[in-house]
């Protein structure tokens, strides 16, 4: 028991703050209930698809910074295609965009290993590629989503207080995540983020394994532009705020920039107590300016404290 | 035990030529290893034996010759494909993901659990638990976990590169009688070590590399050792120029530098040590005997665990390299690229030590830095045909600039790590000259070299580390290539005449 507790610590810290959060949200918004929460995690939806495929890179020693423009390709392919169509098509529409991101997240990977520029510069390049990908899709916001997409993450699950939203999240990373993280390619992908060299001398295909991590990580994002079509019913050619903002969250939730260390339910977290920092200090009225220079602090604060008590920890 | 006459040798690997740019790493290597057996793979510092290894275990592709396989040549692109052939290595460095748990490492490389839990157990490592994360646990431990995992994916050839080095005498013999267990079940193994006893100890051969070629290949008797002494040095003894041993320095007043018992960790048992002004003094090693860290303690980068170090009779305590600096220690590291700044010009370079005082914040004095970069680029000889950037000038060019630095500043204790590695005969002869005269100024010099030809040339007196130990010191009128390297080895000094 006390062998999970030191091995998952980091999570558990984070699900501790994020409760008290929940708590003091409580006492700051007294009707705050079932509905503030399904419009949190509603919110929150396109933000943790960008931490998850960002925790992915990150994990295998690499960083992706074209995530928030690879959602945007996503997110106006989707709605193109789905405008005039329904049913059936559509659902073709969704396999196609997941496809899609695949393979935008492949070629990321693949220019990084074939020519050995290092991943922040490629990333960085492709940031601008895919933006203007997006824009000869779409020019303006346009284009619609299908209703019975709609319907899947708006509103609430039989009992009132599960989101939809929050179970199509569950869903779609526990698929991706939970064969990976015991498959030998998500053993792979630590390894390579760990020590690349004993990686190698074990006999792992370094190269591989890094454009599968980033192929994740494509999927990932178009997940995360297909829910941002979704909620808003239209397609947004111009990339949200998700890059940094997954960066913020995969440091928070116990990713160790550099590689090896960290898991997805961390960051997913950390997204979380994140928007819900963001919720309350709006709803305490506080000068938007004051929230980012809070969140930035948090970040710098929790970070610190942990690797304080991680190496007590390991003194003791 | 060798039956290499009825069936074709398991591994055969013949005129194994490999280049590095202009440096010839390899020009002849062989090594032929039948079912069973125990081949020791021997050689001096630089001989070629690592870039031989990684040929065999596909880490570096090879230039030409051949390598078969049970008769057939394989080609061998990367460690996996060496593993499928049935070749698997065990290297110095433990080849385990730092943040994977044990468990999760077996996965990773198929390593069957139950034969490797035996294997632990046969090795002596009681209280391993599965979820352990292999960061959190010993170097040693990880060493010996690596041969289990090795041996549990019952290979035909076991590859032990310095197998022993970083263990305890209990686990050291617990490994010697496993792999003596499992070559008389039929494994076969290629045993590097450096330690002549082990290899007395465990194997039926000994195959010895000299200057990238395969010089021979002995059965292991009594008195082998000398022959492979013999082997590892070859004919070409004494070159280079020797110095006057009579004109050898007579150490005398206060040491510039006194060591007395240091010690850290497995690595530095005893080392005592005393340096005097205008003394050349020559550390020999083989490798990892603990010259790494006696250069870093001195260089006040790492803190002893035991023992003192005094500077012109004053006990000293280096908490920072700032320390050591001010005590008048000047360390150069054997990896130039450590010690320079590669973007910037050869002046900035020179000019660094110079201005590099926390307390001089005003602005430089240009006209007098200049004066002293260009005396010391003259002095050194140094090409500065591309002095724009340090890394574009050739290795034994970067090399004097490492060194030049210290002669615009001035230098007092000088602490060289391996100075010519790597460049070229002239080079060389510049920087023993170079040496001689920091000497003749004055300065004091402890020089590790892993050429032991260099010793002679550029040495007044030499302590011998071995094991973590002073075992020896020799004098320059004593100090030949066959007696420093018997004592590099742990070996006893021959009698006069003996030999």
């Amino acid at each position: 028991m006390s062998r999970f507790i030191s091995k998952n610590g980091w999570t558990l810290g984070l699900l501790g703050l994020f409760l008290l959060l929940l708590a003091a949200t409580r006492v700051i918004q007294p009707d705050f209930g079932a509905s503030g929460l399904e419009s949190l995690t509603r919110a929150t939806l396109p933000f943790a698809f960008a931490t998850a495929a960002m925790a992915v890179v990150v994990i295998a020693g690499g960083i992706d910074l074209s995530v928030a423009s690879m959602m945007a390709v996503a997110g106006v392919t989707a709605a193109v295609l789905m405008e005039g169509t329904s049913g059936g098509a559509s659902v073709a529409v969704v396999v196609f965009v997941l496809v899609l991101g695949l393979v935008m997240g492949a070629i990321n990977g693949a220019l990084i290993v074939v020519t050995r520029v290092p991943d922040i510069v490629v990333t960085l390049a492709m940031l601008f590629v895919w933006e203007g990908v997006a824009l000869l899709i779409l020019n303006a916001p346009g284009g619609a989503a299908s209703p019975w997409l709609r319907g899947l993450i708006v509103g609430s699950l039989g009992v009132y207080w599960l989101p939809k939203s929050f179970v199509l999240l569950v869903v779609c990373l526990a698929i991706i995540w939970v064969p990976l993280r015991r498959s030998k390619l998500g053993l792979s992908i630590y390894a390579i983020g760990s020590d690349e060299l004993a990686a190698y001398r074990s006999g792992i295909a370094i190269g591989r394994t890094r454009i599968a991590a980033y192929a994740i990580c494509g999927l990932f994002a178009a997940m995360g532009g297909l829910a941002l079509t979704m909620s808003t019913g239209n397609g947004e050619p111009i990339p949200g705020p998700y890059l940094m903002a997954s960066v913020a969250a995969v440091v928070l939730g116990g990713v160790v920039l550099g590689g090896g260390r960290g898991a997805l339910l961390g960051p997913i977290i950390a997204v979380f107590i994140l928007r819900l920092v963001r919720m309350d200090l709006t709803l305490l009225s506080i000068d938007p300016n004051v929230t980012t220079i809070v969140e930035g602090s948090i970040m710098v604060v929790v970070v610190m404290l942990g690797a304080v008590l991680a190496s007590r920890g390991r003194r003791a | 035990m060798t039956g290499q006459d009825a069936h074709p040798p398991l591994l055969d690997a013949k005129g194994v030529a490999k280049r590095f740019g202009a440096v010839i790493a390899l020009s002849d290597a062989s090594l032929r290893i039948s079912k069973g057996e125990i081949v020791a793979l021997m050689g001096a510092n630089g001989a070629g034996k690592s870039t031989f290894v990684k040929i065999l275990t596909g880490a570096l592709k090879r230039d030409s010759g051949q390598v078969l396989l049970r008769g057939t040549n394989h080609k061998i692109g990367s460690p996996a494909e060496a593993r499928r052939a049935g070749l698997v290595p065990v290297y110095q460095e433990p080849s385990l993901i730092p943040d994977l748990d044990v468990a999760d490492n077996l996965r990773l490389g198929n390593t069957p659990v139950e034969p490797f839990r035996h294997w632990v157990n046969q090795l002596g490592i009681k209280d391993l638990r599965l979820d352990d994360m292999i960061g959190h646990l010993p170097l040693a431990t990880l060493r010996i976990l690596d041969l289990a995992r090795s041996l549990a994916m019952k290979p035909d050839v076991l590859l032990l590169d310095e197998m022993t080095a970083a263990l305890p005498t209990n686990l050291v013999e617990n490994v010697l009688r496993v792999v003596r267990e499992q070559a008389n079940e039929g494994q076969s193994v290629v045993y590097i070590s450096h330690r002549f006893s082990e290899i007395a100890e465990i194997c039926d051969r000994a195959s010895v590399l000299r200057d990238g070629a395969t010089v021979g290949d002995l059965a292991i008797s009594d008195g082998v050792e000398e022959k492979i002494v013999q082997l590892m040095l070859g004919a070409a003894l004494g070159a280079g120029p020797t110095r006057d041993a009579a004109a050898a320095t007579r150490p005398s007043g206060t040491p510039r530098l006194a060591v007395q018992g240091l010690g850290l960790g497995t690595k530095l048992a005893d080392v005592s040590l005393k340096l005097y002004p205008g003394e050349v003094l020559g550390v020999v090693a083989l490798e990892g005997q603990g010259q790494d860290e006696l250069f870093e303690i001195l260089a006040g980068m790492r803190r002893a665990d035991k023992g003192t170090v005094a500077v012109n009779g004053t006990p000293m305590r280096f908490r920072h390299p700032a320390d050591a600096i001010a005590a008048g220690m000047t360390f150069v590291p054997g990896n130039r690229a450590d010690g320079l700044l590669m973007q910037r010009s050869v002046h900035e370079n020179i000019a660094l030590p110079l201005l590099a005082r926390p307390r001089k914040w005003g602005p430089i004095r240009m006209r007098d830095e200049a004066a002293k970069v260009a005396i010391a680029i003259e002095t050194l000889q140094i090409d500065t045909r591309a002095k724009g950037e340090v890394q574009r000038l050739s290795g034994g060019n970067q090399q004097k600039v490492t060194i030049g630095r210290w002669i615009a500043k001035g230098v007092e204790t000088l602490l060289l790590f391996d100075p010519t590695r790597g460049i070229d005969v002239r080079t060389k002869r510049q920087i023993y000259l170079l040496v001689r005269e920091l000497a003749a100024q004055g300065a004091a010099v402890l020089y590790y070299t892993s050429e032991l030809a260099e010793v002679p040339a550029a040495c007044d007196r030499t302590v011998v580390i071995f094991g973590g130990k002073v075992v020896d010191i020799i004098e320059a009128a004593d100090a030949d290539e066959p007696t420093l390297m018997r004592a590099a080895y742990g070996l006893p000094r021959q009698e006069a005449g003996a030999a």
